[in-house]
């Protein structure tokens, strides 16, 4: 078949399987718009900017394994992408995202929406490609999803300037169906020595703690973790990446860890002997203090990715591997070995957590006569039946709905965990819901952070994704207020959202129901009411008490065992 | 300590920045870095010079080993028995008899090669480890010392251990 570039690029993404792509055409990427227009396999998705387009994208792909697809011109284009590539890259999630390029012969003469997107953009990509010749943009293409989606997945940003995509220049196209790369090979076989090892350990453990992050949910493990957990009866926590992995509601489950962790799970690191890490990368909102981390622990690490092994924890056994198929390997060696946990030991340990547990360090006050954002959390998780796809924006709201909402399944918890992106929520919430279109989508947000991608809510009414939007309208930009009161002595410098916009009214202009609840009583009866109505999107603005914290809280540069808690009368 | 950390990568545009990029972006040192194709024009080989702890230069190798465009890595300090080499061009000021005499035994000594000689200067070439073109400096009057270009080291493992695809 003889094509030109731009008709390259739509077949190569129907061949490649591509359902959506998120994306806003500018002079760059012209000629792709209308190869676009010519085909209807490939739908578009018109976002209101670059960075709702790949925030979409992300939260397609987090929501269905598959790889997220953007396509944004040159300059400004590529630069309001970048904070959505970023988010992806922090993340470990699959995009492909194609950014459309000046003229070859005018690269490097400061033409008009030039800007050095492969310069700009290395630092947080996985990989990224410049095309020089359409005869190497199938091949290019190929190898962009290939990276992104196998091994550590990650985003791949391939820059195509213009005449590349010429439409009066055909060669011949067959889609690459395979493609191998010597310089990258994403398939590890895992040690049995390390199995050995990481089984001896863990069956020799008089306290021992599962911590699983991100890597979990990212492989498809889910499966193979609660098997493991199982097959163990070991207690076991969960990052804010991983959430729902492992069933939040089971009893093995401990709750979150981290800053904003329960006050169970964290003293349990403090006091592990085996800590058994799987998919999680030690960051610093997980750690705390690195001197007063697990100090009486031998850490194993299951990791596919060799250079988050003892970056910034040492381990002791590190198995390198496929984290499911690690977890399956080990469930096996357990089996094989004919050893049983120390029973006697995991009494004692589990009087111990449960003691911890019994502090009930999530307890707020229920009896407020203002709307407390834990109880709108708690409230959705009701309604929706725990069933819901949930995704958030960054700040209070994004750990209270991390705490209180229970992710029974794995790819339910959508949010911006690494690089921590206000504006994330709404457009992951757009993607979400056409990955998974008779799912239930809720977008849990604040005042500040839905108004960072806010011109997203024309997006969806366009293709009618009927997200609920629950925003928690403290007045505040909530987190930053909570550090001012904790570590700045409470000057709000800068932290209070003054001038808001009427977001019932703001909800109603773009198309959509707006609804606002300003008393406790009425909360369960306004989600209610939301989620009955199954095809609009309906944003609900919560009015929230201005001065709830989130605890327990470990300060910067504290330890496990180092938590503020809540005080309450 | 020191390491020297040779590998081969796609001989494509960019790749050297993805290298440097990492380095700035991680906050490791560069002593030196060089890079050149080799017999297989697909292929470039590096040669960085760093330095860190243990664990740094494990985080190292191991975030050089995730970039797409590298084939193949080797810390030749931490493999056994090497050969580094680095080459220098010195022009020093040679404007008296004393002078001129002196730089050229400091240059027979060291295994100099002067390449270039004019009433007041000599440009001499020097091979060899970083620490014997320190070592010559070192012997030079600092103020006569006009200039001075070195290459970065380069290094290759004895024997019949090889770097290569």
């Amino acid at each position: 078949m003889e094509l030109s570039g731009d008709d390259i690029v739509t077949q190569f993404l129907k061949d490649e399987g591509v359902e959506y792509v998120f994306g806003y055409p500018g002079g760059a990427v012209l000629h792709i718009y209308d190869a676009l227009f010519r085909q209807d396999a490939v739908k578009h998705i018109l976002v209101r900017h670059e960075q709702g387009a790949t925030h979409a994208a992300d939260g397609y792909a987090r929501s269905t394994g598959k790889p997220g697809v953007v396509l944004v011109t040159s300059g400004p284009g590529a630069t309001n992408a970048v904070t959505g590539i970023a988010t992806a890259y922090l993340d470990s999630i699959p995009l492909v995202v194609l950014t459309g390029q000046v003229t070859s012969a005018f690269i490097g003469s400061d033409a008009f929406q030039e800007v050095d997107s492969v310069g700009i953009t290395r630092p947080c990509v996985k990989h990224n490609f410049l095309v020089k010749d359409v005869k190497d943009l199938a091949i290019t293409l190929k190898k962009a999803f290939y990276v992104a989606t196998t091994g550590r997945p990650g985003p791949v940003v391939v820059d195509i300037p213009k005449d590349i995509t010429d439409p009066n220049i055909k060669i011949p196209y067959k889609y690459p169906e395979s493609i191998k790369l010597r310089s990258y090979n994403p398939v590890v076989e895992v040690k049995t020595t390390q199995i050995d090892k990481a089984v001896d350990a863990l069956l020799s453990a008089k306290r021992p703690m599962i911590y699983s992050g991100g890597g979990s949910v990212l492989s498809n493990a889910s499966a193979e973790l609660r098997t493991f957990t199982r097959q163990l009866g070991y207690p076991i926590t969960q990052t804010l990446m991983g959430l729902g992995a492992f069933p939040e509601p089971d009893p093995l489950n401990v709750g979150m860890l981290g800053m904003h962790g329960t006050f169970e799970a964290n003293m349990a690191m403090h006091e592990c002997d085996v800590l058994f890490a799987v998919g999680a990368r030690f960051d610093d909102r997980v750690t705390g203090d690195l001197e007063k981390f697990c100090p009486n622990a031998k850490i194993i690490h299951v990791d596919i990715d060799p250079s988050s092994v003892s970056k910034n924890v040492h381990v002791d056994i590190p198995v390198i591997g496929d984290v499911k198929q690690v977890l399956s390997a080990l469930s096996n060696a357990i089996t094989a070995s004919k050893r049983l946990p120390d029973t006697q030991a995991l009494k004692n340990w589990w009087s111990q957590i449960k003691d911890w547990a019994s502090k009930d360090c999530l307890r707020y006050d229920r009896n407020s006569a203002l709307i407390k954002p834990q109880f709108v959390v708690e409230k959705l998780y009701e309604v929706t039946g725990g069933e819901a796809f949930v995704t958030s924006d960054v700040g209070q709201h994004q750990m209270f709905a991390a705490q209180f909402y229970k992710f029974n399944e794995p790819r339910r918890w959508i949010n911006s965990g690494g690089l921590g992106t206000m504006g994330f929520g709404l457009p992951a919430a757009i993607g979400t819901q056409l990955g998974n279109p008779d799912a239930t989508v809720a977008c849990i947000t604040g005042e500040a952070s839905i108004q960072m991608c806010l011109q997203e809510l024309s997006t969806a009414f366009q293709y009618s994704t009927p997200i609920k939007v629950v925003n928690l309208n403290n007045r505040y930009m909530g987190m930053v207020r909570q550090w001012q009161e904790f570590f700045y002595d409470s000057r709000y410098s800068n932290s209070y959202v003054d001038a808001l916009p009427d977001f019932m009214k703001l909800a109603e202009a773009y198309g959509h129901v707006g609804m606002r609840i300003e008393k406790p009583e009425d909360v369960e009866g306004a989600l209610k009411e939301a989620f009955a109505m199954k095809d609009r999107l309906v944003f609900m603005d919560f009015i929230t008490d201005q001065k709830e914290n989130v605890y327990p809280m470990i300060a910067a540069g504290k330890g496990h065992h180092e938590m503020h808690e809540r005080e309450l009368a | 300590m020191q390491h020297i950390i040779s590998l081969l990568m796609e001989n494509e545009s960019g790749a050297l920045s993805r290298v440097a990029g990492l380095f700035s972006a991680r906050g490791y040192n560069i002593e030196s870095l060089t890079v050149a194709p080799t017999e297989d024009p697909t292929l470039s080989r590096m040669t960085i010079v760093t330095s860190g702890s243990k664990e740094i230069i494990e985080q190292i190798k191991k975030q050089l080993n995730k970039l797409i465009d590298v084939v193949k890595l080797v810390d030749i300090t931490a493999n056994g028995e090497h050969i580094e080499r680095e080459l220098m061009l010195i022009k020093v000021q040679a404007n008296t008899g004393d002078k001129r005499e002196e730089v050229k035994r400091q240059a027979d000594i060291f295994h100099g090669q002067i390449l270039d000689v004019t009433d007041t200067t000599y440009i001499i070439e020097l091979t060899g480890e970083g620490s014997k073109l320190d070592a010559f400096i070192k012997a030079m009057d600092a103020t006569d010392i006009l200039e001075t270009v070195r290459s970065g080291a380069t290094g290759i493992m004895r024997g019949e251990s090889s770097l290569r695809v």
